[in-house]
């Protein structure tokens, strides 16, 4: 849409408010318009951030490629991919890398399927 | 400590090979960023500074500061350069560079495309526009900065980029890898890249959780709009508004506000009248964002070929800067506007912001902006409210991803004002459109420092005690992967210029080892169609390839043209067939003082022929420049415009055994003419034998002086030091 300057206009119900007040309601503001983008990341996760999981986890980025891709497709990753991996680590009794890389090798998403329901 | 690496020597190049030794086991020795120690009312030689910050320990000062002892005084605030070769290699010899000059933040720009890489990247591939950022890369850089901040004596910090799709997970490994400080903002993904907004706030969360616990240093993008902007000074108001919403997000996901930037830029340039325009933009923005961090960028938007006018629109943005306040000083180089920036441009960029910001140092104290001048106080004012309105009007629209559909942003007009001409996004559409998922009742990640809801089985205390501790608890448990593709990689790219390192070859470079680039500057007597042209011929002349003529400035339609030109010359010197004359050695004071007290050495000197310059002269003669009379050589100065037949009679009538000439004036080759006048009646009167006949001058040089007929000659940067020794030296070699 095109609009003319009409800033003298629409301006009047600002005019009343000190300096101060006019800062505060810009940073009134801010934190409205964020407030539906902080909760739709709390509530939500990616393929990115659970890559970003698995690396906490001490798994080499081309491993937390195709763990997160597996569970992507499995719909797992509601989950949480660092879930999945975490779940064969303790049946396997083995760490976060060795129980991902047999996940990347196609191993125990039947065991992951048990634990969570199977595909979406 | 954790490496061991032998320390720089600053006469010797930095070995990449060591540097890429070991580097599996490297590991960064603090996170975290780091600001400059300002020292108040810092004295060094005759002057108190008031915004100035703990000298290095090794630099290279401003070409002037010769005159003042060389002191080289840097600036309370962090200075950026911003570094691009594409290539790690080569990115390093040039950070070394730059940190001699005062740079002690490095920002590392990434490759074309890397944003809408989902994953990381892995090695050391060759990049466009800037380098491949991967852990190795990281490492690399992060391992060559340690050796770097100890031989400058300053901490330097290292910074890319946490954008794109990719983005919590480049924050992981930057968080690994001690990357100081990063750019994030969400809405760069957004507008710029074409990544789909769900996606990019919700990645965004997670990334800027993980750079709050490491303490990485966050600057956002919003000095992209004003890049991107038609108008850029109908953009301010936008510019706040972007500013608010990164500040405000990452807030509320965890971060502290001085952990956070603002990416802050002048908008405008000459021959716009900017400083009045920019001022009142600046102060608004500070006024709003006053707990937050200042990262001052300078001007791209209004950036051409000519590294003249940029450097000017960056010294009035510098002044901006001083006026008001900046904790970080970003510097773009002079040449960005022509091609990806050479080595010594960083320099350039660099050295500008420091002679600018020591040059106006408490400047602030005397000269204050007048905050109730009318003018400024209701345009302060007005952007204020203009950005209010802006988002209001958002809000009342449905809120920001409902704004960025109905393309609030990067409109050329000033809001409330709309041309219809921003940057419109479907929040359905995009880069990795419909890849986020809600988190289920039992999501869980047992990791630590991440945000969001996260159901960990009760009673923990610490979420990765699950897996027995995380990367970001435990750094030995940090993987690291080395190269993936086997040709494009650093060892390959050292192997082709191997030969050249090993056996020390000489080539001219802008940006890569070897790359043979030159440029060369001409006035050219025609328009500039045809000097143009005609450029590129005379380049083909002097052995040049790949000619490129990279700015032209007409000088007059018909009179003529500036051309730089650039282009390769495939020539490589060998150290060892060149001949290079020794420095001259000088004696010690009290050598030289025995020798004068013993002879009574007399001197006489004068500026000769039509020539008013004095102050080389008295340099070189006078006891406070550390002259010759400092060693007691008695000195008659006969002033300027001297013609030669009287400094040869005041030379005979003083007894004096030397003489001293200055000639700054070429024209017509008068220095020349007046040497081998002043050699010529010296021989004619019979008394060439018993003086010394010596000629200075900014244009003299040795070689040519003793053609001449003089004894020596000596140009510019010459010392009384150097003149009493070669004084010396010549009388015992002739028995005078």
């Amino acid at each position: 849409m095109v609009r003319p300057d009409t800033f003298h206009e629409v301006r009047e119900h600002l005019a009343g408010l000190s300096d101060a007040e006019l800062e505060a309601r810009f940073w009134e503001l801010s934190n409205t318009i964020v407030e539906p983008l902080v909760e739709l990341a709390r509530t939500h996760t990616s393929p990115s951030i659970e890559r970003s999981v698995l690396m906490r986890m001490g798994i080499d980025s081309r491993t937390c490629m195709a763990v997160a891709a597996e569970c992507e497709k499995r719909g797992l990753l509601g989950h949480g991919a660092g879930h999945v991996v975490l779940v064969c680590m303790q049946v396997w009794e083995c760490d976060a890398p060795a129980a991902a890389a047999r996940l990347a090798g196609g191993e125990g998403w039947d065991l992951v399927a048990e634990r969570f329901g199977g595909a979406r | 400590m954790s490496d061991l690496l032998p320390p720089l020597d600053p006469g010797t190049k930095i070995d990449i090979q060591s540097l890429l030794d070991g580097l599996e086991n490297y590991r960064p020795r603090r996170h975290g960023w780091t600001w400059r120690t300002a020292v108040p009312n810092q004295k060094m030689y005759e002057f108190t500074y008031r915004e100035t910050s703990e000298p290095l320990k090794q630099s290279v000062p401003l070409p002037a500061a010769h005159y003042f002892d060389n002191i080289d005084p840097q600036p309370e605030c962090v200075v950026t350069t911003e570094i691009a070769s594409g290539r790690p290699e080569d990115d390093i010899r040039r950070m070394r560079m730059a940190a001699w000059h005062g740079a002690d933040h490095i920002m590392v720009i990434r490759t074309a495309g890397q944003s809408h890489i989902d994953g990381l990247l892995e090695g050391t591939p060759e990049g466009v526009g800037g380098i491949a950022v991967t852990r190795k890369q990281c490492r690399l850089t992060r391992r060559a900065l340690d050796l770097i901040e100890d031989e400058v004596g300053r901490p330097i910090n290292y910074h890319s980029y946490v954008s794109g799709v990719a983005g919590p997970e480049i924050a992981v490994m930057f968080a690994e890898e001690g990357v100081n400080g990063a750019h994030q903002d969400p809405q760069y993904n957004v507008l710029y890249r074409n990544i789909n907004m769900y996606r990019s706030f919700v990645d965004a969360a997670v990334a800027k959780h993980v750079m709050a616990a490491a303490g990485i240093l966050q600057i956002d993008g919003a000095h992209n709009a004003n890049a991107t902007a038609v108008r850029a000074w109908k953009v301010m108001p936008e510019l706040l508004v972007q500013h608010a919403i990164n500040c405000a997000y990452s807030v509320a996901v965890g971060m502290p506000k001085e952990q956070i930037a603002l990416s802050t830029v002048p908008p405008d340039a000459p021959p716009a009248p900017c400083m009045r325009m920019d001022l009142p933009y600046a102060i608004a923005l500070r006024d709003l964002f006053g707990e937050y961090k200042m990262r001052a960028q300078q001007n791209t938007r209004y950036m051409e070929a000519d590294g003249r006018e940029a450097t000017v629109s960056h010294v009035l943005n510098l002044m901006i800067s001083r006026l008001t306040s900046a904790d970080i000083q970003s510097t773009i180089t002079p040449d960005e506007g022509r091609n990806v920036p050479w080595h010594y441009n960083n320099v350039a960029a660099v050295n500008t912001a420091k002679q600018t910001l020591v040059g106006m140092d408490g400047l602030r104290e005397i000269v204050k902006i007048d905050r109730e001048n009318p003018e400024l106080k209701s345009r302060v004012r007005e952007i204020k409210e203009r950005a209010v309105l802006f988002m209001e009007a958002m809000l009342a629209d449905g809120g920001y991803f409902a704004g960025v559909e109905d393309a609030y942003f990067v409109d050329s007009g000033e809001y409330p004002e709309t041309h219809d001409d921003g940057i419109a996004r479907d929040s359905q559409g995009g880069v990795a459109e419909g890849t986020i998922v809600p988190r289920a009742e039992d999501y869980m990640a047992p990791v630590c420092h991440h945000f969001g809801e996260n159901h960990l089985p009760d009673g923990l205390t610490h979420a990765c005690d699950l897996i027995g501790g995380c990367t970001l608890c435990d750094d030995s448990k940090v993987p690291f992967i080395d190269e993936l593709d086997p040709e494009d990689n650093v060892n390959a790219r050292l192997a082709a210029t191997a030969e050249m390192r090993e056996r020390g070859l000489i080539k001219p470079e802008v940006e890569w080892a070897g790359d043979g680039i030159v440029a060369v500057t001409m006035f050219l007597p025609v328009s500039d169609r045809v000097a143009e042209a005609a450029a590129l011929e005379l380049g083909r002349s002097m052995n040049l390839s790949d000619c490129e003529v990279i700015n032209k400035q007409v000088m007059h339609p018909a009179e003529g043209t500036l051309i730089e030109l650039k282009g390769r010359l495939d020539v490589a010197i060998d150290p060892g067939t060149l001949v290079i004359p020794e420095p001259a050695e000088v004696l010690t004071d009290e050598e030289i003082r025995d020798f004068v007290h013993e002879r009574g050495l007399k001197a006489v000197a004068a500026t000769v022929g039509e020539d008013e310059h004095s102050v080389g002269m008295r340099e070189i003669i006078d006891i406070k420049h550390g002259g010759l009379e400092k060693w007691g050589l008695g000195v008659t100065y006969l002033g300027t415009s001297v013609p030669v037949e009287k400094v040869l009679d005041g030379a005979i009538e003083h007894a004096a055994s030397i003489v001293l000439i200055s000639t700054i004036i070429t024209h017509g080759d008068m220095h020349r003419r007046n040497m081998e006048k002043l050699a010529d009646l010296a021989a004619e009167k019979g008394v060439r034998d018993r003086l010394l006949l010596i000629a200075g001058g900014t244009q003299v040089t040795d070689e040519l002086a003793r053609s001449w007929g003089m004894d020596a000659g000596f140009g510019r940067k010459t010392h009384g030091i150097d003149v009493a020794s070669f004084v010396v030296q010549t009388m015992r070699e002739r028995g005078m």
